[in-house]
């Protein structure tokens, strides 16, 4: 892989000019006492201390609420104005941690699987990610065990990795990251070959993912395992709204008067609603099923259906759970058990 | 209809309505773009979402038989906001329709063999649309019974077609109410349409059965299909469950990894057995 | 701390109890709920200043009605939501047994909700000083700053409900945002429709909020969503003389009518 180097003061000098030029950039910056993933106007908004943002960088391309087509009635007619794929932007993801840029290829197979899914396509298509290494984890990364790793380039268009000197190495992933290299080649420098190992964080394998992918599908009758599992989960949809690859979501009309227009919005397996009929039947009648949701359809269905693994590793769910479902460790106990 | 939109709608004028049973409606649906009508086609069993701008979308089955072009049909209960709204319309209005999603009943394999079908209900509607596709290639088939139930008489769907049907020589229509369901000139079946089946006691040698309705009828023909000897592979129904997309994106009607509007919504017994428990 | 994995194991082995839900130590040492049926695991059982999670609304879950002997392990918050829920008709006496601590660690069974409620009515009720400071700042706001101030908080808002399902007194079977006919919230999170579900939640929860702040705690936005839901219990005190989670026999501000009550907003 073609690696260059982005001198500290380069790298100020590439965000002032990306966001002087015909890219939005996005990029973490602190809320508050958080750090989660903003549009931003300049490079001091950045910051570089957080293990991973709070939420997902899927927004980008699968925004929590999306307009998919707007309409206006009158009387007995209806117009409907069209989903206007111009207004995408051009968007520069920077600071994506290598977890959630492998999320996208999850996301893709979700939106991509026989009818494409033209409005996520097209968002993805607009974003160069520019990844940046991990140099700290904490207790609830595990992207080691899902075949991910602090330094994975996959998914990204850039990856950047710090070194002792505030210098990025910068390793060109993708065609999309080549030209963005090219666009702006006087801010990069020869890469002085500086070993990038060293400089990652040490994220310990929890599970073995090939044991868990083996013995789920065992385990989906076991209703008391599930509701074990499931017994302090409180049935919110944190973990699904800050997850990098959960796709599942809502279709709901908002209209004012005669205008309105169709929304699509997160949705998530956890929420009881999720899958209760009209007639007051719900398949999945408990906590304990709906947590079975979750984890099979990321580690079973998934696999099986579109050939990946539901999962990056970044441990957001587990953060975000009021009542901390780690789901490594419940992954794990499908082994143990 | 020019779009890479695969959310935005067919506009759809509501060319009649026709009031089936207390709460049940049928729509036919013109397209309103010409070029759209062209375009489309379905196959029997395939479903779409319907929608009234403003309120939401709502699941249910292509009600008429694609061997009749021009129009496509709906048949719904007011139950939630969607078939709410849609019961307030008008003939002339105009709604929206995305479709056709899912897989189809095969008909094609059945050729030369006998047909069973039966519902229950507001079940109906998905296999009129088979029922008709048969009819209208009558030739293709042997025998066909039709066993349908309500729980009233005026609970009964369709009526100007179960006359239309009983009235034809080449199709076999049982019909029955519950009991109580039956009013002083019921000339039909009075009892569960488990037991109206068991009491026709159904030939299964070459004969496909095809069975749609509420999940305690389903539970209880089952039974009494085996019990005649028709084997899992001979005998199909149609899922439902709660959807938004329809094409295996939204994540809610999967029953383990098999989605309903994908892989089905129409299913043989013996795929049924394979499914967990989770429909 | 070994005081409650004594006590649990002590109940567990002798049968008294079948269940145990307390605290134990989680991802990076935080401390989450546990649910704890064999004597060996009640080692698991913690209890320190790291237990500040509200748990009291696991007690009415379906899963855990059914289990016949049940105690909880339950902090000051948890304590008040108890005293709130029997006032609510929502927990029973009797069902379940409840260890608390005194001021000085000492763990104590209290026996009956007589008992709960005198040991309620020794903890401190208000805000803590960061609360206090915020409500006065916020106070201190001009109406457009306010609304600024709340705009910005709740164009964050993702509407994952982890605010309500972590609250004990959000026990509805169906939630007003979960009713479509007609659709009284809307569904996707966009800053009006977060501020009518935040502001439709806390008006819920006048007179029933004890502030614990679960629902701030439990929001993955850390959204300040507690204070419009003290707000409410301030006022409720203010005006109706009424603090939730300190009478089992209290009878809820909002729905009850006292010929006293000034209600001049009705007429």
């Amino acid at each position: 892989m073609e690696r260059k180097l982005l001198t500290k003061d380069s790298y100020k000098l590439l965000i002032s000019k990306i966001i002087s030029g015909k890219y939005q950039l996005v990029a973490p910056v602190k809320v508050d006492a958080l750090v989660d993933f903003r549009r931003i106007k300049s490079a001091d908004e950045i910051t570089e201390d957080y293990i991973v943002t709070v939420s997902s960088a899927k927004s980008v391309a699968f925004p929590r609420n999306e307009k998919l087509f707007g309409f206006e009635k009158n009387n007995k007619k209806l117009e409907q104005t069209d989903f206007d794929f111009d207004s995408i932007p051009h968007t520069v993801l920077l600071g994506v941690r290598p977890c959630d840029a492998m999320g996208f290829a999850s996301l893709t197979s979700i939106f991509c699987w026989d009818s494409v899914d033209k409005i996520y396509t097209t968002r993805l298509e607009r974003t160069i990610i520019i990844g940046m290494s991990c140099a700290k984890a904490d207790a609830s990364c595990f992207c080691t065990s899902v075949k991910g790793n602090p330094g994975n380039t996959a998914g990204n268009d850039l990856l950047l990795t710090k070194t002792p000197d505030g210098d990025y190495i910068t390793e060109i992933v993708t065609e999309k990251g080549a030209k963005l290299v090219a666009e702006f080649y006087e801010l990069f420098r020869e890469d002085k070959g500086a070993e990038k190992e060293p400089l990652l964080a040490n994220v310990p394998e929890v599970f073995e993912l090939d044991g868990i992918l083996a013995k789920i599908n065992s385990k989906f009758d076991d209703e008391v395992f599930w509701s074990e599992q499931a017994m302090r989960c409180l049935g919110c949809g944190a973990c699904a709204y800050v997850c990098p690859t959960c796709a599942c979501f809502d279709i709901q009309d908002e209209s004012h008067g005669k205008t309105g227009q169709r929304v699509r919005c997160w949705d998530s397996c956890g929420l009881s609603l999720f899958t209760l009929h009209t007639s007051g039947h719900n398949p999945r009648q408990n906590q304990g099923q709906r947590w079975r949701q979750r984890l099979m359809h990321k580690f079973s269905y998934m696999p099986d259906r579109l050939n990946t693994v539901g999962c990056v590793g970044c441990g957001r769910c587990s953060r975000a759970c009021p009542v901390d479902m780690n789901i490594a460790e419940h992954l794990k106990s499908i082994i143990d058990n | 209809m020019e779009t890479q939109n695969i959310y935005l709608p067919y506009l759809m004028e509501i060319e009649k309505i026709s009031e089936e049973a207390p709460f049940v409606k049928t729509f036919r649906l013109k397209f309103i773009n010409p070029e759209d009508a062209e375009s489309f086609s379905f196959r029997t069993g395939q479903f779409g979402e319907y929608s009234v701008a403003g309120v939401g979308e709502s699941t249910f089955c292509i009600a008429s038989a694609p061997t009749r072009k021009g129009y496509i049909e709906c048949t719904f209960r007011k139950a939630g906001s969607v078939t709410t709204a849609l019961s307030d319309m008008e003939e002339g209005s105009t709604l929206g329709f995305r479709g056709p999603y899912g897989n189809v009943f095969p008909i094609d394999e059945w050729k030369g063999k006998s047909l069973l079908f039966i519902a229950g209900g507001i079940a109906l509607p998905p296999m009129r649309s088979v029922i008709w596709n048969c009819l209208d290639l009558r030739e293709n088939f042997k025998d066909i019974t039709i066993v349908y139930g309500a729980k009233s008489v005026a609970d009964l769907v369709y009526k100007e077609e179960l006359r239309l049907w009983d009235e034809r020589p080449d199709v076999k229509l049982v019909t029955t109410v519950d009991p109580g369901g039956e009013t002083p000139d019921w000339k039909g079946e009075v009892g569960f349409v488990p037991t109206v089946l068991d009491k026709l006691a159904p030939k299964s040698e070459n004969t496909i059965a095809i069975v749609c309705g509420p999940p305690i009828m389903i539970k209880f023909t089952f039974p009494i299909l085996e019990k005649y000897g028709f084997a899992d592979d001979m005998v199909y129904t149609t899922l439902e469950n709660r959807m938004k997309c329809g094409f295996g994106k939204c994540g809610r009607c999967n029953v383990g990894k098999t989605y309903v509007c994908k892989d089905g919504p129409v299913f043989s017994l013996k795929q049924l057995k394979q499914l967990p428990d989770e429909y | 701390m070994n005081n409650i994995q004594q006590k649990t194991k002590e109940l567990l082995e002798s049968g008294a109890c079948t269940l145990i839900i307390g605290y134990e130590k989680g991802t990076g040492g935080k401390a989450r709920p546990v649910f704890v049926r064999k004597a060996e695991h009640a080692a698991k059982l913690i209890f320190d200043e790291s237990c500040d999670q509200n748990i009291a609304g696991y007690l009415y879950r379906q899963e855990i009605k059914n289990e016949s002997k049940k105690a909880i392990v339950a902090n000051n918050h948890t304590l008040k939501s108890i005293v709130e829920l029997a006032s609510e008709n929502q927990i029973h006496e009797g069902d379940f047994m409840v260890l608390a601590f005194t001021a000085e660690g000492e763990i104590i069974e209290l026996k009956s909700f007589e008992e709960i409620e005198k040991h309620v009515a020794t903890l401190y009720h208000g805000l803590n000083d960061e609360d206090k400071a915020t409500m006065q700042k916020i106070e201190a706001m001009t109406m457009e700053e306010r609304w600024g101030f709340w705009e910005n908080e709740f164009s964050k808002c993702i509407k994952c409900y982890a605010c309500r399902a972590s609250c004990p007194m959000c026990y509805c079977p169906t939630c007003t945002v979960e009713i479509n006919q007609p659709q009284w919230i809307p569904v996707p999170s966009h800053t009006l429709g977060n501020l009518e579900w935040h502001v439709m939640r806390a008006m819920h929860l006048a007179g029933r909020c004890i502030t614990c702040g679960q629902c701030a705690k439990s929001c993955p936005l850390d959204l300040p969503i507690h204070l419009l839901t003290y707000k409410v219990a301030l006022d409720s005190e203010q005006y109706f003389d009424s603090v939730a989670g300190t009478s089992v026999c209290a009878n809820n501000v909002l729905a009850t009518f006292k010929t006293e009550d000034h209600e001049n907003f009705i007429r």
